[in-house]
């Protein structure tokens, strides 16, 4: 389980600080599908990498199975917003995704293999031994997916990670983490600005309000599994629980946010 | 092909010129080039090749990589911290405003006349393009790359291996190619003053006995080997940064 009590974090300090997340509190499951949505600037880059140890919190504590986090946990792997900083234009594809494997596994061919097993999941299997800036964004962003899918992590954090793909890929890809999620049950931590997507995929969506942020309210989705792009997004139960993330995310994207602490409310998740 | 013919044009042009120049000329400094090239046959292929040319190279190729190897160590500690490069910023800026001649009588009388004081005098003086590009690249390098390399745990060698050098490698390579011209240069110059072997100390040497056409034909194999060894790093470069032409290419 991974839990975030009371996070506090600023850039910088003096006049030139600038308070990027209020208080937080937070926990995820085991096996959970999280997505946060919140508006531009909201914080949620910042939320991801103090989870997964990049950034220390200016206050408050994440653990992860009870132990702080104080670097990058091996059980967890990141997929970073910015897709064409994240991967190696020295690199071909293959060695992309290969590189954090070196560490895991010894043998080259288990890593050939769960390359060859990450890049077919997500439809790159011809462009192995291309390098990244032969592809398309949407292509890179995949690459990257691919890079954290192969890592096979107990917990994969996702940062607005079907940003760059077109309607189809996205669709495709949101089946494609949900499946991989049904057959390892990793966890799962996405942000997204997409609510349709957040409410798709999530077994819980937190709301974030603008900076400097607090969590508005998680809003448990009741919606029954294995989800489908068409059956799912038509049950009355859905258009009503994207209205209701709608209208939080509206109520609050102009508002600054209650001095804190914030009540954090909705279903409360037990592993 | 066009390109290449392109590319002679010139260098003929000017042989030629120097050809019907020098033809007819009396001036002992100023010999025909036929006796130039006469003197080159006689004393670059290859009577003098392993006895001079081949020890020039291998010490300006020794000073260029023990450069290489030390100004890129260097670079990447001091890019990577800030109070190391503070301290060493002031040593670096004296050493590096040193003319490199200045330091060849200080090298004669400190390590002799040896291969290893010529060798000395050319990597110091090439050790500072290679380090203040080195300096420069790693503190460039795309913080999210090293946020992608750390979250997915890589050990220090492989950041290094994987990571730093490779994004460093364009300016590397840039300091690289200002060194080998340095090089090129103190290689000659450590020739002039206490050498026993060399193409400059043949140059020099055919210079004190009044062998002028020596003297042109030691000129000119100089600027064949300066031509030569740049091709040759060229052609390296394309190979290793593969990557890199063909990403500034398309972008
Ligand atoms: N390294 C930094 N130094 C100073 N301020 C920063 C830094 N990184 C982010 N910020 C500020 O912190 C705030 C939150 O940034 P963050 O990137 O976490 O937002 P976000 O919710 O991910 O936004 P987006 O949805 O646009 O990706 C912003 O106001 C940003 O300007
Ligand atoms: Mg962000």
């Amino acid at each position: 389980m991974l839990s975030v009590t009371h996070l506090r974090k600023t850039y910088g300090s003096g006049g030139q600080a600038v308070e990027a997340i209020r208080d937080l509190t937070l926990t995820v499951g085991k096996g959970e599908f999280v997505c946060i949505v919140g508006p531009s600037g909201a914080g949620k880059t910042t939320l991801l990498k103090c989870l997964c140890g990049l950034l220390a919190p200016s206050d408050g504590t994440v653990t992860l199975d009870g132990e702080p986090v104080t670097g990058p946990p091996k059980a967890m792997a990141s997929v970073f917003q910015d897709y064409s900083r994240s991967l190696m234009p020295w690199f071909s594809v293959e060695r992309n995704v290969g590189l954090p494997l070196r560490n895991k596994h010894r043998s080259a061919a288990d890593r050939a293999k769960r390359i060859e097993g990450a890049l077919a999941a997500v439809g790159l299997e011809s462009f192995g031994s291309r390098y990244p800036w032969e592809l398309s964004g949407g292509m890179q962003q995949r690459v990257a997916i691919a890079r954290g899918l192969a890592y096979e992590p107990e917990i994969l954090l996702l940062d607005e990670p079907f940003a760059s793909v077109d309607a189809q890929t996205r669709a495709d890809l949101e089946d494609l983490i949900l499946r991989v999620r049904e057959a390892t049950g990793v966890t799962m931590l996405l942000v997204t600005h997409d609510i349709d997507e957040a409410v798709y995929l999530a077994d819980r969506v937190v709301v974030m309000s603008a900076r400097p942020s607090v969590v508005v309210e998680t809003v448990a989705v009741d919606l029954p599994r294995p989800r489908d792009q068409v059956a799912t997004k038509s049950l009355a139960r859905f258009a009503e629980l994207r209205a209701h993330v709608l209208r939080l995310i509206r109520n609050t994207a102009d508002q600054p946010a209650p001095a804190a602490p914030a009540a954090v409310t909705g279903a409360a998740h037990e592993d | 092909m066009k390109r290449i013919s392109l590319r002679l044009a010139l260098p003929a042009l000017l042989l030629l010129l120097w050809w019907t120049t020098s033809a007819r000329s009396t001036s002992p400094f100023y010999p025909p080039l036929s006796e130039v090239l006469v003197s080159f046959r006689e004393t670059w292929l290859f009577a003098r090749f392993g006895s001079d040319v081949v020890p020039s190279l291998v010490r300006l190729l020794a000073g260029l990589l023990i450069a290489s190897v030390v100004g890129v160590a260097l670079g990447v500690a001091l890019g990577r911290s800030a109070p190391l490069a503070r301290a060493m910023n002031p040593a670096v800026q004296f050493c590096r405003s040193v003319p490199g001649t200045a330091l060849i009588p200080v090298s004669v009388v400190l390590l002799g006349i040896g291969d290893g004081a010529k060798i000395g005098v050319i990597a110091f003086v090439c050790a500072f393009p290679v380090l203040l590009n080195t300096v420069d690249a790693v503190r460039g390098i795309d913080p999210q790359l090293e946020d992608v390399a750390r979250s997915y745990r890589l050990t220090r060698a492989q950041r290094l291996s994987s990571v730093l050098l490779p994004a460093a490698a364009p300016q590397i390579f840039a300091g690289v190619r200002t060194a080998l011209g340095m090089a090129f240069i103190m290689m000659v110059v450590t020739e002039l003053y206490a050498a026993t072997d060399g193409v400059g100390f043949v140059t020099v040497s055919a210079r004190n006995s009044f062998d002028v056409p020596g003297m042109w034909a030691g000129t000119v194999l100089l600027g064949l080997l300066g031509v030569s060894l740049t091709a040759l790093f060229l052609a390296l470069q394309r190979r290793v940064l593969r990557w890199h032409i063909g990403m500034t290419e398309r972008n």
